[in-house]
């Protein structure tokens, strides 16, 4: 039925139906949940909540993972059917992306924002600016633009999962203050705001902190009007990595 | 009659020359520290080594010996040693090393078939056991495989169980005198668990115990309808054994399915349970449940540790075991009565333990649709990676996790080969999480003292006698620990989480320490 409005131009193209997200939730839960969690944030498997995944760089590449399993530790699902997949495969998908909706900002402004407002000076975006924060090159796929503007009015309530900010004292008394790159039980490092990488071995620190849900990004609540926080949500929502 | 003498006396011959690990060496496995026999270095589970080269005062020579790269990822292999060979597994795969470089011997591999499916586990395998003439590997496709020593050729293989109904075999072998014993994997697939002795020669089954009972046997009247059939009680880690009890200790894992208790109401023995069972006949002696109707998928899958100790002014048989469930738990081992428990890593689920070491649950602490915050999480306060039994210092070490996880439940639906789980968790964030080396006494479980790791960790823990306690860390870290005081000694970052257990034995003189990391076997010594 679906294919029957379609231009009869393309009728090797098969027939799309629209995949069952719920369908793919309850599949997920019941078979992946597991390894990736039952929301897909990972566990002993990898976090899905991803608008890139590294192994599955399409639709394809993911179902047939789905289908085959990545030995040794994931198992292939070879009891589901085609549709099946394809639903977990769309839910998973889904997990990790932000749909495209209407903003009321305007993109062009929004850029200006970012550039007038320093926001490079920290955050790469299509290789430009610099790296102390994270990339945003695809901030957009990944975060919907509440959490964007949140994120913006203020920071520390939108940290990425894996972010964290240290303190660690010397034994000389310095004080070294970053974002953790690593950490293990032995050692630490640490990217300063210089962009200097410092490494330390613990039992060398006179005391070590984690920062948590502290930032070095400061509120733009009070520097943006409403009008020009729209625009700058409009514009990070707008990035959606390359093209 | 010189016809006669030939055929008496040759197989006498034949035979010593090939009995090359007779059961009586690793039933006084302390009597040559230089090799390790069985899995956890003896049959009590101690994974001990009576070695004491290493020390506090000299570990910091410590360095690489060689290191060995495994064809897959995952190893968890616990490697035996024996007169300079080291005997190392992989999934479906077997490999015997020189002790003294690292290079191979030998290579033994069967195919895994290509609609071999696992299910709730990794392809994993954690070691092989020895014994006589022979090294016996337990497989993904549920064979039992007897291989010679000398050149990897297969002698026997002996089928199991039917992988095609989710059960499989990651553990190393047990042997004892004249027997090969095994348990399976499945508690995510709803098998029905069991434990199983081969005669070691032949490679026939002597015996089996399942551990869901069926409608009218012991235990039965725990379960209703038909849900014994799909119960789990799968039995993946390696038992240890009494030779003068000659009891068989083996944990037992969940029941299936994990966290939707709903469909399999009662106790569920003897799921996340200890057995002990005769060796000779594989008769039920006793039993005891850690968490009766767990819905948390909190295995009783740890090594059981045995020792002897004045408990109440009398020396008694004692069994330990630093369970998943997060309780440390103390029994007489030779009528499984309950003497002594208290936890060792945060738990939420219990408001306590009664008089005879059954939970008392704490509310709220089900799976739900909605999700429950509970610790331990479904890994457990710890789980397979071994505890390690120090005779010297008196300490029973453990690598305890501290993570907590909202359990939830979801409906379960059994089809024969797939996952029948009922839920599942989701983690706490890891910066939440962290892990310890606790050194507990043994007796009580009162902890003496701790050494904080950065995560919770996945790794074994091994005793020396030069005082000396070595682990690893889900970040990479092989590290030594003082065995008295757990100050910290040495570390070497092996670059890949380590979810292994380690091992010491001795070749060219030098004590060696090995630790699998994932792709790569690494042993240390002193210069």
């Amino acid at each position: 039925m679906a294919g029957a409005a379609r231009p009869q131009s393309s009728p090797a193209q098969p027939t799309q139906v629209m995949p069952d997200l719920l369908a793919g939730r309850k599949i997920f839960e019941r078979h992946c949940g597991l390894c990736h969690g039952l929301d897909g944030r990972g566990g002993r498997g990898p976090n899905l909540n991803r608008s890139e995944l590294e192994r599955a760089p399409d639709d394809a590449a993911l179902k047939t993972i789905i289908e085959t399993g990545i030995p040794p530790e994931m198992p292939e699902a070879w009891f589901l059917s085609e549709k099946d997949v394809a639903n977990v495969a769309a839910f998973v998908r889904s997990l990790g992306k932000v749909t495209i909706e209407p903003l009321p900002g305007d993109v062009a402004r929004g850029e200006r924002i970012f550039a007038s407002s320093g926001c490079s000076g920290c955050h790469i975006v299509g290789g430009q600016g610099s790296g102390f924060g994270p990339e945003l090159s695809d901030v957009g796929a990944r975060r919907s633009p509440i959490y964007l503007a949140e994120a913006v009015r203020n920071p520390s309530s939108r940290l990425p999962e894996d972010f964290l900010m240290v303190e660690a004292v010397t034994a000389d008394r310095k004080t070294v203050r970053g974002i953790r790159l690593n950490e293990d039980t032995f050692t630490i490092q640490i990217l300063e705001q210089s962009g200097k990488i410092r490494s330390f071995r613990k039992r060398n620190l006179a005391a070590l902190r984690k920062l948590r849900n502290e930032t070095p990004m400061p509120s733009f609540a009070a520097a943006l009007s409403p009008a020009e926080l729209q625009d700058l949500v409009a514009y990070l929502a707008s990035l959606r990595g390359a093209s | 009659m010189r016809r006669w003498l030939a055929a008496v006396v040759l197989p006498f011959v034949i035979g010593a020359a090939r009995a090359q690990v007779p059961a009586s060496r690793i039933l006084h496995a302390e009597r040559e520290p230089g090799n390790w026999l069985t899995y956890s270095g003896n049959y009590a589970g101690h994974r001990y080594s009576p070695l004491a080269e290493i020390t506090p005062a000299n570990i910091a020579r410590l360095r690489v010996k060689w290191a060995y790269q495994f064809g897959t990822e995952g190893n968890e292999v616990s490697p035996i040693v024996v007169d300079g060979i080291m005997y190392i597994s992989g999934p479906n795969t077997a490999s015997a090393l020189d002790a003294k470089t690292g290079r191979a011997l030998w290579t033994w591999r069967r195919p895994v078939p290509s609609d071999y499916h696992n299910i709730g586990f990794g392809r994993v395998n954690r070691g092989p056991a020895i014994l006589g003439d022979k090294l016996y590997i337990a497989t993904l496709d549920c064979y039992l495989v007897a291989l010679d020593l000398k050149t990897g050729a297969q002698r026997w293989a002996t089928k199991v169980a039917d992988y095609k109904f989710g059960y499989s075999m990651t553990l190393a072998p047990l042997a004892i005198p004249g027997k090969i014993l095994l348990g399976v994997s499945g508690g995510e697939t709803g098998i029905r668990g069991f434990v199983d002795a081969y005669d070691a020669t032949t490679g026939k089954q002597v015996w089996r115990f399942y551990t869901i009972p069926a409608p009218g046997e012991p235990g039965s009247e725990t379960w209703s309808g038909d849900a014994w059939k799909t119960g789990g009680g799968p039995t993946w880690v390696t038992g240890s054994f009494d030779p003068e009890l000659n009891l068989v200790y083996w944990g037992v894992g969940n029941p299936s399915p994990d966290w939707n208790g709903d469909v399999r109401p009662g106790d569920n023995l003897y799921t996340c349970s200890v057995l002990a069972l005769d060796a000779a006949t594989g008769k039920l002696r006793w039993h005891f449940q850690f968490t009766p109707h767990d819905t948390h998928d909190w295995d009783a899958s740890q090594i059981f540790v045995l020792f002897d100790a004045p408990v109440g002014g009398r020396m008694r048989k004692l069994i330990a075991n630093a369970n998943r469930n997060a309780f440390y738990y103390v029994l007489d081992r030779t009528t499984g009565e309950f003497i002594a428990a208290r936890p060792f890593a945060k738990q939420t689920w219990a408001r306590g333990l009664d008089a005879k070491g059954r939970p008392l649950p704490a509310p709220d602490s089900e799976p739900s649709e909605e999700g429950s915050l509970v610790w331990p999480n479904l890994n457990g306060g710890t789980v397979w990676f071994s505890p390690s039994y120090d005779p010297q210092t008196k300490l029973f070490y453990v690598a305890a996790r501290e993570i907590g996880a909202k359990y939830f439940k979801r409906e379960a639906e059994y089809k024969a080969g797939t996952f029948y789980a009922g839920g599942g968790e989701d983690e706490l964030p890891a910066d939440d999480a962290w892990g310890a080396i606790r050194a507990l006494d043994p007796i009580t479980g009162a902890q003496r003292w701790e050494f904080k790791l950065h995560s919770p960790p996945w790794a074994g823990v091994l005793s020396t006698a030069g005082g000396v306690v070595f682990s690893g860390s889900d970040e990479g870290n092989f590290y030594a620990l003082d065995a008295r005081t757990g100050k910290f000694l040495w570390q070497f970052q092996t670059g890949a989480n380590i979810g292994s257990n380690p091992i010491s034995f001795q070749v060219d003189g030098r004590q060696c320490v090995s630790i699998a990391a994932n792709r790569v076997l690494y042993v240390f010594s002193l210069p």
